[in-house]
């Protein structure tokens, strides 16, 4: 009998050998396709360092996916809508998106209050989601839940990682000017954390109205603060950065020791105002295109595709896209409790995301961050070649430790 | 106090585009009992047009101060006559709704143009720099935008005040019935009046260029404050309208030296306070 035993084992363990695990072969779908959304602003303030072109970017990752492991059984759609921003209009969209097109998964979502309210859908529905765009770790934290996931970068990187760097490397002397809503003041209290951590001293902080066109005020305080500051600390994104940058050339703030670091930038901002404006300024980043060769290649893909070079925005919704996919045919299924199965605690490395993991705890995704400048306009040796990577902050450092986390799933 | 005068000197250059912008649409109100809410966005314009010649025709800023007024003119004539005219005999209540549409279409077609980030433009380098005066530093280009303004502020009050062309506008604007009573083609009038409102919105908006994002939706952000100030000065009233541009243009920078959060709230409790206390406005009279 115990013989017997042993052989229909070892049978059982050959034949599971021999064949072709289920994930190698074909994958099941629950409703015979895959319907990836890109949910972003496609007409505000966020349309160029996201919008229509990571739509773009998402299909670019289907197609090459598709190219490299063969088809999926079904068709994969790709649908998208503008949120405008708004957190309402975020949560209806992503509800129609979810019950009425059957989406698997909810992709970007830039602007924090819309991506905590398709946090919420997404827990409700029991859907996958994963954000790129948006900022706050609230995501990972106090609004974690079991179907979201946080991709490219949140305001502690930001704030650990240019806070940190500058604080050691150029001052110890901090004004910090940031736009008083949701985003500017978690990213104040990131900031000043990071900077008192490192041990340095924020001497005055001022959060300014939103949409504001004139900064010199805060300028001019900049000047006259004492004892003297080494480093002014801008929180504000788009148009407002614009403006602010554009005045602090004005008040000949440069030549008078003071440093400009960013919190947020995006390739797009660079590009908006010209390298000369933003010549020397600091900032943290998850990915450049200018990184190494893998990011170049890809870079000049999507540049063919879409006659711009890509933010991190882009290569964060291209790179997101592909390790779904991945997970799907991992768990060879695309039921949203295995795919989040499949992705918890998963490592990888692509031209976007270094040294990865996909934290089974938090559902924060750690990898490498950059700490970058902005170059002179003497160096700039190709369209769009305006950063220089000073340094890499490795994973493990860049984002909050689970340590910190407030998230109970 | 250097902190403070550097402040009131920040104010006054702000107050130089609220000064413009009202300006003209005070000279528009005035002639055409209209209520222009594209003044915004023919603002947004005038920078545009400033990029535009700029980056296509290589013209200078210089240039640009005389050429992009009278190009963002010659599209508001082709408005006022395709469009605006027409409602000149029904509630004015048409005409701001018809602006406010016109508004939407001019942002939109900038924005899928040059989309929503702005392009970049720098000033010209005779005024690049600052001027500094012991402690105080003057950004010279800020000093140019005061002086100019100003001084086309001043303009614009002689010619209303001393010139024939001025007497007409003036007489049009009190009693249009009399004076063509009086044997007066007004209506000869009301194309290039609104011409003129509206070349002063796109020198607001070329002055602008070099010193704020030129973005689609520049003007957007600004014309709140500008009916706010219409209001404060008095409705049609031309000197109120300059004054307090330049007034509101100190409070508000006033207020963000001591309370940021307030400062943009501030023109609309002034403008509160004023309409409970003289309900025609600071400068106007109850008809």
């Amino acid at each position: 009998m115990k013989r017997w035993g042993v052989l229909v084992g070892a049978a059982v363990l050959t034949i599971a050998l021999v064949a072709p695990a289920p994930s190698q072969g074909q994958v099941r779908l629950t409703s015979g396709k895959i319907v990836i959304a890109v949910l972003n602003d496609q007409s505000g303030v966020y349309k160029d360092l996201s919008g229509p072109t990571s739509v773009e970017a998402v299909r670019m990752a289907v197609a090459d996916f598709e190219q490299q492991f063969g088809k999926f059984p079904g068709p994969v759609e790709i649908i998208s809508a503008d949120h405008q921003n708004k957190p309402d209009l975020a949560n209806v969209k992503a509800r129609e998106f979810y019950e009425r097109y059957g989406a698997n998964i909810i992709l970007d979502v830039p602007t924090s209050s819309a991506a905590l309210a398709v946090a919420e859908a997404a827990k409700e529905l029991k859907r996958l989601y994963i954000n790129i765009t948006a900022a706050t770790t609230q995501l990972t934290n106090d609004n974690c839940n079991k179907y979201t996931f946080h991709y490219a970068y949140d305001t502690y990187m930001l704030a650990n990682g240019t806070a940190t760097e500058v604080t050691k490397k150029i001052g110890k002397n901090w004004y910090i000017v940031y736009p008083n809503y949701a985003f500017g003041q978690d990213m104040e209290r990131s900031f000043r954390a990071a900077i008192e951590r490192s041990g340095g001293k924020v001497l005055l902080s001022d959060g300014t109205p939103f949409p504001n066109d004139d900064f010199s005020t805060y300028l001019i305080k900049a000047r006259t603060l004492r004892p003297t500051m080494h480093v002014l600390g801008v929180m504000q994104a788009g148009g407002d950065l614009v403006n602010f940058v554009k005045q602090y050339n004005e008040f000949g703030l440069r030549s008078k020791g003071v440093n400009l670091a960013i919190g947020l930038l995006f390739l797009s901002d660079v590009h908006a105002l010209g390298v000369q404006a933003f010549e020397g300024t600091l900032y943290t980043t998850p990915w450049e295109w200018v990184l190494d060769k893998q990011s170049r290649e890809w870079a000049d893909r999507f540049l063919a595709r879409t006659k711009v070079r890509p933010t991190f925005a882009h290569a964060g919704n291209y790179s997101a896209t592909w390790q779904y996919l991945s997970a799907v045919r991992r768990a060879g299924t695309d039921q949203p409790d295995a795919v989040v199965a499949a992705l918890e605690g998963f490592r990888f490395s692509d031209f976007f995301a270094r040294n990865a993991e996909i934290r089974r705890q938090d559902h924060r995704v750690i990898h490498d961050a950059y700490l970058a400048r902005v170059k002179a306009p003497s160096e700039v040796k190709e369209p769009w070649d305006y950063v220089e990577i000073l340094s890499t902050i490795p994973a493990g450092e860049a984002f909050q430790p689970l340590s910190a986390s407030k998230c109970k799933q | 106090m250097e902190n403070l005068l550097l402040q009131v000197f920040n104010g006054l250059v702000n107050g130089a585009f609220f000064a413009l912008l009202s300006l003209g649409l005070a000279v528009i109100f005035g002639m055409l009992r209209v209520v222009n809410f594209m003044h915004g966005a023919l603002y947004m314009l005038g920078a545009f047009a400033t990029y535009l010649l700029g980056t296509s025709a290589g013209v200078s800023f210089w240039w640009a101060l005389v050429l992009a007024p009278l190009a963002v003119a010659a599209v508001g004539i082709v408005l006022e006559r395709l469009f605006l005219r027409r409602l000149y005999d029904v509630d004015p209540l048409y005409n701001l709704l018809l602006t406010f549409g016109l508004t939407l279409v001019l942002q939109d077609t900038m924005r899928l143009r040059f989309g929503i980030q702005g392009v970049p433009y720098s000033a010209p380098s005779l005024l690049k720099g600052a001027i500094v005066w012991g402690n105080l530093l003057f950004p010279t280009y800020r000093l140019f935008v005061l002086g100019f303004s100003v001084l086309i502020c001043l303009l614009t009050w002689w010619v209303i005040e001393w010139t024939r062309v001025g007497m007409i506008v003036r007489a049009a604007t009190e009693n249009p019935g009399l004076t063509r009573a009086l044997g007066i083609d007004v209506d000869r009038w009301v194309p290039p009046v609104f011409a003129f409102g509206v070349a002063l919105a796109a020198l607001a908006g070329v002055l602008a260029a070099p010193m704020r994002n030129v973005s689609p939706l520049m003007g957007a952000d600004l014309i709140v404050t500008t009916f706010a100030i219409v209001v404060i000065g008095g409705l049609g009233s031309i000197l109120g309208s300059v004054v307090t541009g330049f007034l509101v243009g100190v409070i508000v920078a006033l207020g963000a030296v001591y309370y940021p959060p307030v400062s943009n709230t501030l023109v609309f409790v002034l403008m509160a306070i004023i309409l409970l206390l003289r309900p025609a406005g600071l400068f106007g009279s109850l008809e």
